[in-house]
């Protein structure tokens, strides 16, 4: 547990040492969800109706864009071999990495959301419920994407690459974080949906640290 | 063998094509359009099967570390593809007509839309890697990750009522369509079982061939 704690203290003290990384994937996500009411147009009810799908979106890209720096630059100064050699198991660093990464680039979108939410005109409850969506679809997120981050580490074109990996396993937890959402404004309750999030993120919580960390060990190879 | 399984793969795909088209009767709702599922159905089921079959290998190469598997699951995930795209394809070929658009957001087709992408993204991966050691192991792991798109695909129609409608043929009672139909259905799905297998060990044999190109028996094989 220990080394769990470390692995999160340092690259969150790494992270901090070099805050623009980590406020180019926040700015970002600010900037894609205020383009889409530019390019749509100021129509209050169709940006209401399309503010969760939008949001969602965008945290799905604002995440990918700070997975590839997840293991890249342990991989090039070594650390990473050290981590798989230490006597601590090496799934345990991975999650805490995880989790470094998830309050790095997840939960400031979490918070920013609400805020970002109000643009769209949304109501206090819809704001709380795409809050809460978020707040459980975002680990999925940064857990899934460490997968594609471990398996594209050191490979040509890796970026891309990791996009067409990546992508289509969100794919669930958007169609049911936005869900989440609409059913709350059609009136029929977010439960469902957040229940099946939450129980995504459950699976991956225990599953991905382990893939990831099985694709850490090819990588090193 | 492949001969054998080209052989296979013809005579079903005759026959089946020749009952799909001249002696299943016409749908009494549908009307001639609905024979497209004699190719959507066996392509659907097989672009499913040869995932599962590719994740056992990738596994099984995993677990075991036997190098053969690797080069299966590799020859396996071309074949699995074209089955997903032709599948989607016929789908919208027989959705534009019956339901009136080309696509819709439904569970089962944007599944499939996934499958479709992980074989892409499987093929994507193995060849950006140039070890092809590493290629394998790296694949092997993605494909048993995205296994779990096969039960959601499979299951889509029972779990969300969507406009996609579910399954016609069930093990324990007796299929909702004519015994004809039913008959051409089958013998199409063994023509693509036959098809996909022949096409397979015919890759693999080729990606054997290309990665032991530095030993001796290869140069005897290739003379």
């Amino acid at each position: 547990m220990n080394a769990f704690l470390a692995t999160v203290r340092r690259d969150l003290l790494l992270a901090l040492r070099r805050k623009s990384e980590v406020l180019t994937a926040v700015f970002f996500f600010v900037i894609v969800t205020s383009l889409f009411p530019l390019g749509i147009g100021p129509e209050p009810v169709l940006l209401k109706k399309i503010a969760p799908g939008i949001l969602w979106v965008a945290a799905l890209l604002a995440t990918l864009l700070g997975l590839p720096r997840l293991f890249s630059a342990d991989h090039v100064d070594g650390t990473l071999e050290q981590m798989a050699l230490s006597p601590s198991p090496l799934g345990l660093l991975v999650a805490g990495k995880i989790l470094a990464h998830w309050l790095l680039c997840g939960l400031p979108l979490v918070l920013l959301a609400p805020i970002l939410g109000l643009q769209f005109d949304l109501d206090a409850s819809t704001l709380g419920i795409l809050t809460l969506a978020l707040l459980l679809g975002t680990p999925l997120l940064s857990l899934i994407g460490a997968i594609g981050a471990a398996l594209t580490l050191g490979v040509r074109g890796g970026g891309v690459l990791l996009a067409l990996l990546v992508l289509p396993l969100y794919i669930p937890a958007l169609i049911f974080g936005a869900g989440a959402v609409e059913a709350h404004s059609a009136g029929l309750g977010a439960g469902g949906h957040l229940s099946l999030l939450a129980a995504m993120l459950a699976l991956a919580g225990f599953f991905a640290p382990w893939a990831t960390t099985a694709a850490l060990r090819v990588a090193l190879e | 063998m492949i001969p054998w399984f080209w052989a296979a793969a013809i005579i079903f795909g005759v026959g089946g094509l020749w009952i799909s088209f001249f002696v299943a009767p016409t749908d009494a709702q549908q009307g001639e359009g609905y024979r497209i599922i004699f190719v959507h159905v066996p392509a659907s089921w097989m672009s499913m099967f040869i995932y599962l079959v590719m994740a056992f290998w990738a596994g099984l190469g995993l677990a075991l570390n036997t190098r053969v598997s690797g080069m299966m699951a590799q020859a396996l995930a071309p074949t699995g593809a074209l089955m997903a795209a032709l599948s989607l394809w016929t789908g919208a070929l027989w959705g534009k007509p019956m339901w009136g658009a080309w696509w819709v957001w439904d569970a089962r087709l944007t599944s499939e839309l996934i499958l479709f992408f992980l074989y892409l993204g499987f093929m994507a991966l193995q060849a950006a890697i140039d070890d092809p050691r590493r290629a394998d192991k790296a694949g092997a792991i993605l494909a048993l990750v995205g296994v779990v798109n096969i039960p959601i695909i499979y299951f889509s129609v029972k779990w969300w009522n969507t406009l996609h409608q579910g399954s016609t043929i069930n093990l324990n009672k007796a299929p909702s369509m004519a015994q004809t139909m039913l008959w051409g259905m089958l013998l199409m799905a063994l023509a693509f079982w036959m098809y996909s297998i022949a096409v397979a060990l015919m890759r693999v044999r080729a990606i054997i061939l290309e990665r032991e190109r530095h030993t001796e028996w290869v140069k005897h094989a290739v003379e």
